[in-house]
Order: C-alpha cells, then structure tokens, then sequence
C-alpha cells in the first residue's frame, strides 16, 4: 500500500495557509491604508542652511519675550513661569521642558517649528487665519538680525545643552514627546508628571484633581483626551506608532493630533518605551521561547524513535 | 499483554523526556504563585514610636498582619523580670527586657499580634498586663512571653530596623537580627 | 458480595477493588484500532492535549482574573501580563490555543466528513462532535468578552443583538442575555460564569459522551474496509502483529499519536512564543469603550463562514441563513442518503461535494473578515448561497449515490 500521508499532509496545510493568508495578510491589507516610513527626515520642510552657534542662541533663548517666557529649562535651573495645570488652563497644553529638546527632537523640525509651529506641527487645518484661532506658541519673527541665523543658533543652543544621544533615556524621551498629553498608567505617567507614591488619601486626590483639571484643558484643547498609551505598542505596533507620529493627517485626517517631529534614534527610545510598559515581558518571552523551541524539537525525535521502535514490529 | 506492558528502551526515553517537559512547566507553575511584586513592594510599614502611650496597646497593620505595639510604663519594666523568671526559671539580671525593643528611652514591646498557636488574635488586659487568646486560652505577659499553655513560644516579633524616632517593619537591622540569633523570636 | 484476599501487592490490592487490569485492558492495551488509519486519526488526541493546555494555562489565568467592568482589562493586561510570574505565558497559551483548537476541531471535521466516519452506526460520534463543536463556541464567545477590550464589548453587542431575532423585535430577551440594556457588569459576570465553569463542564461531559460513542462503533479506517475486530484482535494476541488488521491503542497507536501531537507541538509553540498576534487581535487591547465603535469589527476567524452567511442579506433572511449554518451540521449523518462508508475519492459525485464545500466555507471565512465593500460583498453572497445550494443537493446527489 502507498503511503498516502505525505500527500494528505500537504493537502492539509495547503488549506491551513490559504485560510491564513485570506484572514490575516490579505483581509488586513483591505482594511488598512499602508504608509512606509519616512525615515523621519521632514523632507517637507526647508532645510537648514545656516550653522548655529549656541552661545549667541543662549541669549536669543534667554532674552526678554522669548523661549523662558513660557518654557522651563530645568537643567539650566530655569523653572516654568506656571504650574503644569495653569499652564494648560492657559494655553490648552503644558508647554514643554526644553532640557531635552535638542536630543529628541530633529534639528530641521525644530528650525522650522520656531519659525512656524502650526505649519512644522501640522496643525493649520487648525489654526488659520479662517478659524481665527492662532497656536498657541507663537511664530519668531527674529529679534532684528537674519532671522535663519538666529533660529539656527537657537537650535544649536539647545542641542548644546540637550544630553547626548547614548544618555537620552527611553523615558526621558517619550515624557518630552508624549507625556504633555498622553497618560500611561501602566508606568504610573500622568500628564503632569509620575505619580508619586501617597500617604496620605487627601494629598493623592489633590493629585489627581490636578491631573483631572488638566486633563478637561487638554480636552477642551484637542477637541477630545488623547489616550492613554499603555498598551499602545500591542493595539497598534511599532509600524503604526512611527509612521503615524511622522505624520498623523496620512492616517486621521483633520486629527488635532501634531507632528512630533523627533529625530529617528527619539522615536526608537519612545517605542522601546512603549514596549517597556505594554510588553514588559518580551525580553522573557524570547528566551524562553527559544529554549522551548529546542525542547519541543528534541521532544519531536524521542516520539518518533519510540513510534519506529513500536511499529517495527506491526508492519 | 506481557510485551506491551514491558516499555521497550525507546519508550522508557521519551517518558523521560516528557517528564523533564512536564518538571520544567511545574516550574513555572510554581512561580506563577509567588507573591506578586507589587505585594512585596508594599510589605514595608514605618510606625512612628513617639504617638504611642504607655500601657496602652496600639494595633498596627503590616502585610495584613496586626501588630501590637505596646509602650511599658516604668512600673511594667520594674515588673518584668519578676514575670519571666516565673516561667523560666532564670534570674531577672540575665533575661531582663531581651523582648522589648528601646526607641530612644522608651521600651516598647513590638510583636505579631498573632497568637503562636493557632493564629487567633489575643486580647489585652491592661489592669491585668497580660494577654489572654480567647481561641485556647493561651496566655502572655506584657512583653508578649507565654505564661499559660498551649502557646509553644512567645509572641513573634516582626523584622524590624529602628531609625532615629521611627521603626521600619520588613527590613532586618543589627537588634532583630541579635533577637534571631539568640532565640527570642523565630 | 465480592470475594477479597489478602493482597500480595499494591497491585494487587488495587485490582482486587478497581480492577485496574480490565481497566487497563478495556482502555488501553486491547482497546483495537484498525492499522489503516492516517495521522488525521490522531487528531482526537491533538484536541485532547489542547484542551488540557486550555484548561491549565486558564486555572493559572483564573488565579488573577478579576471580571469586574473596571478591573477586567487591567487585571489581563497589567496584573498577567507584567506582574504574574509567567502569566503571559499563560495567557499567550491560552488565547493561541483557543485559536488552534478550532483549526484541529475543522480538520477533525472533515476527516469525518471525508472517510464517511460519520455513518452506520457512528451517528453519535458526530452529533456528539457537533455539540462538542457548540459548546467549544460559547467557550470561544464567553471567554473572548472576559478582556474586556473594545473587541470584546462590540463581539458582545452585536451577537447577542442576534438574539432580537430581527423583525421580531425581542428585545427583551436581549436584555434578559445581557442582564443590562448594554454588555455591562452583569453580562461580564454571567459570562465569566459561562466560561469558567458551565461550559467547562459541558464540554467534559460531552468529550465522555463522545468517547464513549466511539467503543460499539469502533474507529473507522481510511479504506472503507469493514474489519472483524474480534477475529483480528485474536490474530494480534496470538502473535501475527504484522498480519492483523487491528492494533493496540496502546502502546500502538498512542505511540503514532504521541508522534503527531510532537509535531503538532512544535507548530504550536512556535505560534505561542513568535507568532501570537493572529490569535490575539491588536483591536482588542484597546479598552471598552461603548460610545465608540472601532472601525473594523469581526469575529474571530473561526467564526466568519457563518457570520458571513449572516452579512449578504437583509436582517431577517440573514437571521435564518445563519440559523441554518448552525444546526445544517448536525443533520449530516441523515442527509447523506448513501449507504457507502468509503473516502469522499470512491464516492462519485460526493467526491465533488466535499471539496466544494471545503472550499466555499474557506471564500466564506476569507469574506467575512474583509470590509464588506465590492467585490467582496458579491463573493460573499454567492457563497453563502453556495453554501445553502450545496446542502440542499447532498441528500439528491447522494441518493443516486452507486453502491461502491
């Protein structure tokens, strides 16, 4: 009798796959629109054609009116002029600690973001001259010299004061790109900052009272409470989380969400970020899965030794 | 029958080889037990010695367990050693306040608040300075000795570390560490 | 009054009040299973072991499962997922599992199907497989509501709307499903219920049942060959192993089996540890939202040939169509009017049946889970008329079925 079962094998995995191919890669690629990275370059905005220096920025950054009238430079000792949560009732949003700036988010980004946020950030549909509405960081019309050379030199005194690439921590990263809006409970992040451990009942609902007033400013501000990203490195995966922060209108058309404009090894650290508070364990999941693996293969021949050793007598 | 039941070799080697797949998923069945670590996180309490007043028994919580705190007035201590050399037969001078922890000045007696027997909680007697287990009637003194079976050891006495005012519960400092050495408490 | 001696061994002693050795015998050792069955035969054994795998990583799931509408999905996500020493082992296990489970259940199926294993006397083999079939479902449905993630929620609004039964309009045995007007605590509760322990104990009662409708019977062969099993099984104790048509089931077959399951294992924990995503679909890690539908929703892949039957029509038609799917089933041992029990290749036209309902239930999964947008939506419809057309031409062809 000829042995029927490597073609029967064959027929049974050929259906299995086909089934899976339909439902998974197939059905998939029907239901969701495809973006390749951009590499986070911004190609559409101007390139820089000026070299900054940062000693001339630092006084551009520090003078009257300018950068520290709103945003705090902590590592330089420079407190914010208002809480996390006057901030946001004031202009919708904290506006961000600049000590990290200069790491996580790319230079070209950054020269055309002082220039024009709405258009950097990619929020016109937003603010225009149609809506009335203006962003709430204004645009730097320059302070009487060559406008490029001054931005440039901006740019340069915040990458100067900014850590290096190799110190920039996965949190220090996504706190500056993403944690003025987004929550992540799962590492104990809340917009306005990690939640510290409380004593007391009163002082912890003091906290999330505060947390609750920003987060209403925030709404009110992007028309709806961003989410919370604990997960998000599952929900959505790293694909999704790169391409749509390089650009969110390809994906949410008229979303209120902005461009992040972080440089490529930023967005590397939020998502290893993300995978720390969302797939916390995958470090475990690889290790063990490849022993596993090799058990279970080992497994496989001792059965098929035993099954010859059996049925060598019932043929 | 008989050359069925007897496994050849091959048998006998992939039941070993299940059984190591089998002792290896135990393993992590064990560990899927363990006390989560955000349980072992919270298994800290800091009591702040100076709000406690003499003879009167405060009860404190940590790791869900209640802990007796008991400040001894002046008059307990003078007592104390006549009450231990009553059950061990020794002389006051060698086992004088071994049981009671010293906070700054004071002394206080700082115990599980569970009865060694059974795990009842035992009750406090202040006109009698002593404990009684309403579960078995076990009894103790003032410093958590036994002084009426069944109870076979005095009260437990959780690892504790002092700093300055304060008593940390969970972490081990030289006092506890010299009460285990020596057998006052497990 | 039974006779008791004393006994000469643990063995012994354990015969003389179980009998162990009859038990033995009658389960194992000269429990005969024809020699000419292929590794489909051992897929009963794969579903056997990943049921168990189900039912251990889900006691470990169980430990820390809180189903409660605030709790649910942290208590999955954060507390098994990054607190539990090994819980997402558990639950990666436990959801490929209860994804695989269903793609051996449809190889078990139609191997049946195929061989004609599911007549002349082996009716209750496969109407009690259907109803294993049925429950498997509701465990599937109940235990996929207790992440509560945003699939969860809508899987749990819109089959139980099912339920109103269209046109009827009962929508108060909806709510009476639901325990609320909307998938909420109660729902949660009753499901956990479902999942944890009714159905658990269905499907036990029913694998018995199952089993045990398998011993008069027997276990069919590939070849349609009717064997003596009391004049084969004598020829194998005699000694001619080589010259009977039946084997053990232990250690004979169990060997082969043991074989299968091996290889069947390596598959399933390479799904387990690098490819889970397909078991665990990305929607669902988003929290329950109910004032927000996501953009996509469907079941899960082995639920979509009868969802799709249910998308082409209009409510009521599509109601019907899909009640059909459900119960069409169970009927096939009497609507399969020909007496041959031989493979599906040797039976004329039921040779053609069979492979074209295989493949219009594969188009009718492939449809279901696509946005029902042209030219899926026509694919689909034809399908499912396809489906209804070919069960409405099996008792006709197979009547006129030659004796094979």
């Amino acid at each position: 009798m000829k042995n029927k079962e490597p073609l029967i094998l064959a027929v049974v995995v050929f259906f299995t796959l086909a089934t899976y191919y339909l439902v998974e890669p197939f059905a998939h690629s029907q239901m969701h629109k495809h973006f390749e990275s951009e590499g986070f370059a911004y190609k559409d905005l101007p390139a820089i054609t000026k070299t900054g220096d940062a000693t001339r920025g630092k006084e551009l950054v520090m003078g009257a009116g300018a950068c520290t009238g709103c945003h705090a430079i902590t590592s330089q000792g420079l407190q914010a002029p208002m809480d996390a949560v006057t901030s946001a009732s004031a202009y919708g949003v904290n506006p961000p600690d600049l000590s990290n700036a200069g790491a996580v988010y790319d230079a070209r980004f950054l020269n055309a973001l002082i220039k024009n946020p709405a258009h950097a950030l990619m929020v016109e549909h937003k603010f225009n001259p149609a809506s009335g509405k203006t962003h709430p960081m204004p645009q730097f019309y320059g302070a009487g010299g060559d406008l490029d050379q001054e931005v440039a030199d901006m740019v340069a005194y915040l990458e100067s004061i900014a850590p290096k690439a190799d110190k920039l921590t996965p949190t220090m990263a996504f706190e500056t790109a993403c944690g003025r809006c987004h929550a992540v409970h799962y590492e104990k992040w809340t917009q306005i900052g990690e939640k510290p451990a409380f004593k007391k009942k009163q002082d912890e609902l003091a906290f999330e009272t505060n947390v609750l007033n920003y987060q209403d400013s925030l709404a009110k501000y992007m028309g709806t409470l961003p989410p919370d990203l604990s997960i998000y490195i599952r929900s959505r995966g790293e694909h999704y989380i790169k391409t749509f922060v390089e650009n969110p209108q390809q994906y949410l058309k008229g979303t209120a969400m902005p461009r992040v404009g972080v440089n490529a090894e930023a967005a590397d650290k939020v998502i290893e970020y993300l995978e720390d508070s969302g797939d916390a364990k995958r470090h475990e999941r690889e290790s063990v899965g490849k022993n596993v693996m090799v058990y279970i293969v080992i497994f496989a021949i001792f059965a098929l030794l035993w099954k010859r050793e059996i049925w060598r007598d019932l043929h | 029958m008989k050359d069925n039941s007897r496994r050849g070799f091959m048998g006998k080697a992939f039941g070993a080889v299940a059984g190591v797949g089998a002792v290896a998923s135990l393993y992590a069945m064990k560990k899927s037990w363990d006390p989560l670590p955000s349980v072992k996180a919270a298994g800290f309490t800091t009591l702040d010695m100076s709000a406690y007043k003499e003879n009167e028994l405060v009860v404190e919580k940590w790791r869900g367990k209640p802990i007796f705190v008991l400040k001894q007035s002046k008059e307990m201590l003078d007592t104390e050693g006549e009450n231990m050399s009553k059950v061990t037969g020794k002389t006051t001078a060698t086992i004088d306040k071994t049981r009671l922890i010293k906070v700054g000045d004071a002394h206080y007696m700082v115990t599980i608040g569970l009865c060694t027997h059974l795990g009842c909680i035992p009750g406090y007697n202040p006109d009698k300075k002593s404990f009684l287990c309403a579960c078995h009637g076990g009894m103790y003194d003032d410093t958590g000795m036994v002084t009426k079976s069944p109870p076979p050891r005095g009260l437990d006495i959780p690892p504790f570390k002092i700093k300055g005012n304060t008593l940390v519960l969970g972490e081990e400092g030289p006092e506890y560490k010299k009460m285990k050495e020596t057998g006052i408490t497990l | 009054m039974a006779h008791f001696t004393k006994a000469t061994s643990i063995k012994d002693w354990l015969n003389q009040r179980l009998a162990i050795e009859k038990v033995e015998k009658v389960m194992a050792s000269e429990y005969w299973i024809p020699k000419n069955i292929n590794f489909l035969w051992a897929m009963g054994m794969v579903l056997v072991i990943t049921f168990t795998m189900l039912l251990v990583s889900g006691i470990f799931l169980l430990m820390y499962y809180q189903p409660n509408v605030n709790l649910a999905f942290d208590s999955v996500n954060y507390t098994i997922m990054r607190e539990v020493d090994f819980g997402w082992l558990w639950r990666h296990v436990h959801g490929v599992a209860a994804s695989v489970v269903f793609l051996i259940i449809y190889i078990h199926m139609f191997t049946a199907i195929y061989y004609g294993s599911y007549k002349k006397g082996r009716e209750m083999i496969w109407i009690s497989g259907m109803l294993l079939f049925v429950a498997f479902s509701a465990e599937a449905f109940s235990g996929y509501m207790l992440p509560w993630g945003q699939m969860s929620y809508w899987a749990g609004m819109v089959i139980t709307n099912l339920f109103s039964g269209g046109s009827l309009h009962a929508d108060g045995l909806v709510e009476w499903i639901r325990g609320d007007y909307v998938p909420a605590q109660a729902f949660l509760n009753r499901f956990f219920m479902l999942h944890v322990l009714l159905v658990p104990l269905a499907i036990i009662g029913l694998i018995g049942l199952h089993f045990g409708a398998l011993r008069i019977p027997h276990v069919n062969n590939q070849d349609g060959e009717e064997i003596d099993f009391d004049e084969e099984s004598k020829k194998y104790l005699a000694g001619d192993k080589a010259g009977s048509k039946v084997i053990r089931f232990a250690n004979d077959f169990m060997s082969k089996d043991m074989l299968v399951v091996a290889i069947y294992l390596v598959f399933f924990f390479y799904l387990v540890f690098f490819h889970y995503d397909f078991a665990m679909d990305p929607v669902n890690f988003d929290p329950a939202n109910g004032l927000k539908t996501p953009t996509h929703i469907y079941p899960e892949w082995y639920f979509l040939w009868s969802y799709e039957i249910l998308r082409p029509f209009s409510t009521n038609i599509g109601l019907m169509a899909f009640a059909f799917a459900q119960v069409i089933f169970m009927l096939l041992p009497f609507l399969d009017r020909s007496p041959n029990t031989v493979p599906a290749s040797r039976r004329g036209l039921f040779k053609y049946w069979f492979w074209a309902m295989l493949i219009d239930m594969i188009v009718l999964t492939a449809m279901g889970k696509v946005p029902p947008i042209e030219p899926f939506g026509t694919i689909g419809f034809y399908a499912a008329l396809t489906f209804i057309g070919l069960w409405i031409a099996l008792p006709i062809i197979t009547m006129f079925e030659k004796k094979a």
